[in-house]
């Protein structure tokens, strides 16, 4: 998948613009960068970790390699959704510190791919103080939808990683 | 291209002059020792044996003499690696039925210049 | 043709600090008129003169072909064997092995403790000494056949061809050594214009008395071009005595001793004297050296006798491969037999496990290295020092070939030293001292090593004066580690030389040193998954006892069911596992629960609750508890279900995710699913945490 990304990348009728893979979450679409995303894999019970937060669902094992496995909708607050058959994990490469790091998004489906110039990205709107919107990249309307394009390096990054602070105030919100 | 047998108890050593041969093309056998040389030697029929004096067990000198009794070895030229380069040494080698010596320190052009001396 | 021979650097510096450790052995092993161990360290010095040429570590071959020589003489008898001359190999040795840091490393061995060892190698080795420098020091083999040098081409400068002519008349043997004319002729060809006249008088007239292998035939050949002499001697060295050779000028060439090349520098380059001794030539040598810098394990050697065992077992793995793809063809094509294939399968998949297992070992197995590449470096430690403290010392060493991961044994040296230092500057008393207290005047120092369960259990003894549990109490008193109130059992006082307090106490006392570095050991043995205890007997000495896991990257776990999640403890951890009786278990504060184990209370972990993942539950009365130990701490786990044991691979959480307390990791267990490993001292942090905050 995302050899075929970098391939239309260099297509020049798509040059200036980067591919998105998008995301269903409680209705909405989200997009993450094509490149970073390694594999989407069926939903599996991870193995829990102990005093995380509830987002982090544990970790699971992707051919000997032990990855954590977040749930988006914790993750920004929303009602949780069981997990069925359709739940799927995105696989991503985060990186941050200088180090790339494998983790497992849990997400309510997998959308598209959309191509998305950088001029067609407008600024996050101000949501308020209480939730951290520097993981937002910016928003985009194809074919009358929004969809919200996150950066996943700063929205997994260390603050994740670290501890549960600043969204954890922004739940409540 | 040639078969060549090299035998040296120093690993470094034997890795340094296989990767010359090999890269000029040659088919390269290691022995680790005289014992272990002796016996790759025996089915290999190899064309060029470069062997190291200094040895435990069997020296490179009871190697050359020993190969020289097998009819596969009568005349293959055999090369001795050594660090002595006073005449006796020399002797010693050519007494034991060495066709020639290369004298460490020495680099790949030197090594490759002696072998294609030797090998048609 | 030019070759990167860079690569190959490391493992020549492998080799020779491997070879150099055992010059260090022999030597310190070396009895007068010792001809065979004289010729092992002879040996060692060769290879490292050799190699060191070859690579370009100038510096290292000259200075190893003075030890050289001096090794060379006495294990001719032309040299005597003294303790004198032994120290000074052995101070050789070290600046040796500076240097072949220093080539390793990029930095700069010592020079002047080099030229000093140098200077006193010579001066042995006397004026006496003819042979001194001459191949060490030559930076390539040149032409320069026994001392004839570069000569003038033949021939004048007007430009009329000149050439030489050559009789060559092999002697009978010339082809036994593997030399063969017709080559040598070839090469010749390379170097201008051959003509070749064959003679074959000395044939003999009838085939009786003729030899096949021998030669008989003569060659005048004419070479035109501008060859050098030396040129063609060179092609005739190898059978200079084997052969009638002249070399002389074409008589169509003038007078030729006018007619040197001008721009034809000595070919064989420069002389020996020209080579500056040390400093220069390493300086230019440095960055070929700086760009293949290894670290300290990025390679190591392996036994010959593992790789070949691996590769018998891939055979065996593919043989079973095979045998199972065989079985499900025969499935398809005939589904009526399946029941009977479903045994083949059944004994096809015992196979395969069976290899897959033989398989891990074998790979683990390749880490694995004697703990005498460790133990190695104490025959000296031990020479040195007790010459130093007019101590006298025997070292004794068991169990060296207990293999142990490289890992640990390259982290293990440090502490080992300490320790081995300790007994013999605190431990081992003086001669008259020893004497006087009825004992042998010869202390004794005893490393071994040796395996037992998964571990490498290494135990230093010494029969030294033993340690003063009062002393150490006091001190630990005063330090602050345990409350004037507190009274533990001697064994336990022992221990305290381990904290980090006791290290930083003043050195007056008897027990000095012997706590300063003590909690670093600890910390490093530690670090390694291991522990370490010590035990003493005043008068009569003091045991430390290392143990260690096998490997870092796998262990020997229990696995264990606790709330529907399996977990898995290091088995060494673990101290006992039973089943609780109602009148033990107790209720701290009615909520912190303890467990009475014979006169001990143990906290007990309710682990679900600990790691946030459930409320905590009320102590049955009877339940399954394990406990394990970390740390001199030991907590009570509380599980629903002790499953097998068996050896996991370790794996860091950190890698995608970070340090989780509580846990060392985690593991992939058979049915693919993640099972994390408990860190029992973590948890023993986290619940005394616990307690503070709800006493």
């Amino acid at each position: 998948m995302a050899n075929d990304a970098t391939q239309s990348i260099q297509d020049p009728a798509t040059a200036g613009e980067d591919q998105y893979l998008t995301f269903i979450l409680a209705d909405e679409e989200y997009g993450v960068d094509i490149l970073r995303v390694q594999e989407i894999k069926g939903w599996e019970r991870p193995t829990p970790l102990p005093n995380t937060p509830d987002y982090i669902r544990g970790v699971i094992n992707v051919r000997g390699m032990i990855v954590p496995i977040i749930d988006m909708r914790l993750r920004f607050g929303m009602e949780p959704l069981e997990y069925g058959p359709t739940t799927v994990v995105i696989m991503l490469r985060v990186i941050s510190e200088d180090r790339e790091r494998v983790m497992g998004i849990v997400v309510d489906a997998v959308s598209e791919v959309y191509s998305i110039g950088d001029d067609n990205l407008q600024p996050a709107p101000d949501f308020g103080t209480r939730i951290g919107i520097d993981f937002v990249r910016g928003l985009a309307t194809v074919e009358e939808k929004m969809i919200l394009v996150l950066d996943i390096d700063t929205l997994l990054g260390p603050g994740l990683i670290a501890s549960e602070d600043a969204i954890q105030e922004g739940q409540s919100a | 291209m040639a078969k060549v047998l090299v035998v040296d108890d120093s690993s470094s050593m034997r890795q340094m002059v296989s990767f010359a041969l090999k890269q000029a093309g040659h088919d390269v056998t290691e022995g680790r020792d005289g014992n272990d040389g002796l016996s790759k030697a025996q089915g290999l029929k190899a064309d060029l044996v470069i062997t190291d004096v200094n040895m435990p067990g069997k020296d490179g000198l009871e190697l050359t003499r020993e190969l020289r009794k097998l009819p596969d070895y009568k005349f293959t030229p055999i090369l001795v690696l050594t660090t002595e380069a006073g005449p006796e040494k020399k002797q010693e080698g050519k007494a034991a039925g060495a066709t020639g010596w290369l004298v460490k320190p020495f680099d790949p052009e030197k090594l490759m210049s002696t072998v294609n001396k030797v090998l048609r | 043709m030019s070759m990167d021979m860079s690569q190959f650097t490391e493992a020549f510096l492998e080799e020779s600090f491997e070879g150099l450790e055992h010059m260090e052995t022999e030597l310190l092993a070396l009895n007068a008129g010792d001809e065979e161990t004289l010729h092992t360290i002879f040996r060692a010095a060769h290879s490292i003169k050799g190699g060191a040429g070859t690579f370009g570590f100038s510096a290292i071959s000259e200075f190893t072909h003075g030890m050289e020589t001096l090794l060379d003489r006495m294990r001719n008898g032309q040299q005597e064997t003294t303790p004198e001359i032994v120290n000074l190999l052995l101070r050789a040795v070290d600046v040796l092995r500076g240097q072949l840091q220093a080539a390793r490393d990029g930095g700069e061995a010592d020079p002047a403790e080099a030229a000093e060892v140098r200077a006193l190698i010579e001066a042995t080795l006397g004026d006496a000494a003819p042979d001194a420098t001459p191949d060490a020091l030559a930076p390539t083999v040149g032409g320069n056949v026994d001392g004839s040098g570069p000569e003038n081409g033949p021939g004048d400068s007007d430009g009329t061809p000149r050439g030489w002519r050559i009789h060559f008349r092999p002697h009978a043997d010339l082809l036994r050594t593997g030399n063969d004319p017709l080559r040598m002729f070839e090469v010749l060809e390379e170097l201008g214009e051959l003509t070749v006249h064959c003679d074959a008088e000395g044939l003999p007239a009838t085939l009786e008395g003729y030899d096949p292998e021998a030669s008989y035939l003569a060659w005048t050949l004419e070479l035109r071009g501008d060859a050098d002499r030396a040129d063609i001697e060179e092609v005739f060295e190898w059978v200079e005595d084997e052969c009638d050779l002249t070399i002389e000028p074409l008589e169509t060439a003038g007078d030729s001793t006018g007619a040197h090349p001008p721009a034809d520098p000595a070919p064989d380059g420069s002389g020996p004297e020209s080579t500056p001794p040390g400093g220069e030539d390493s300086a230019a040598g440095a960055p070929a050296r700086a760009a293949s810098k290894p670290t300290e394990s990025s390679s190591m050697r392996v036994n010959a006798a593992k790789i070949d065992a691996l590769i018998d077992m891939v055979g065996e793995l593919v043989i079973t491969q095979s045998m199972l793809t065989d079985i499900s063809e025969q499935m398809e094509e005939d589904p009526s037999r399946v029941e009977q294939q479903i045994e083949r399968l059944r004994s096809g998949l015992a196979e395969l496990e069976r290899n897959t297992r033989e398989l891990q070992e074998s790979v683990m197995g390749i880490r694995m290295v004697p703990i005498a590449q460790v133990f190695n470096r104490f025959p000296r430690l031990v020479h040195d020092l007790s010459g130093q403290l007019g101590k006298q010392i025997d070292l004794q060493m068991e169990g060296e070939l207990t293999e142990i991961d490289k890992t640990v044994l390259e982290h293990l040296g440090d502490p080992l030293v300490h320790l081995v230092r300790n007994a013999i500057d605190h431990g081992i008393e003086m001669p008259d001292e020893r004497s006087a207290a009825g004992k042998d005047p010869t202390g004794r120092v005893t490393l071994e090593a040796y395996h037992r369960g998964g571990n490498v259990v290494i135990e230093i003894r010494d029969d030294g004066r033993g340690m003063n549990s009062d002393r150490i109490l006091e001190k630990a008193r005063a330090a602050g580690l345990l409350r004037p109130d507190q009274n533990p059992e001697p064994h336990e006082i022992l221990q305290y030389i381990f904290e980090p307090g006791l290290s930083t106490a003043d050195q007056v006392s008897d027990l000095s040193g012997r706590g300063v570095g003590m909690d670093v050991v600890k910390k490093n043995i530690r670090g390694l998954g291991g522990n370490i205890e010590l035990h003493s007997e005043p008068g009569r000495g003091s045991r430390v006892t290392i143990r260690l896991p096998l490997t870092l990257s796998i262990m020997d776990g229990q696995l264990l069911k606790i709330h529907d999640e399996t977990f898995v403890i290091p088995l060494i951890a673990i101290v006992e596992s039973l089943q609780t009786e109602p009148e033990n278990v107790k209720q701290a504060f009615g909520k912190l629960p303890l467990y009475r184990l014979r006169d001990e209370y143990i906290p007990v972990v309710d682990l679900a609750a600990l790691f946030g993942q459930a409320e905590p539950s009320p102590m049955p009365d009877r339940a399954l508890l394990v406990v394990a130990e970390a740390d001199n701490q030991r907590v009570a786990l509380r599980v629903d279900d002790l499953l097998g044991q068996q050896q996991v691979v370790i794996k860091t959480l950190e890698t995608n995710f970070r340090r989780v307390p509580g846990t060392a990791g985690a593991t992939i267990l058979g049915d693919g699913q993640v099972a994390l490993i408990l860190d029992v001292a973590g948890i023993a942090r986290m619940t005394s945490g616990r307690d503070t905050r709800a006493a």
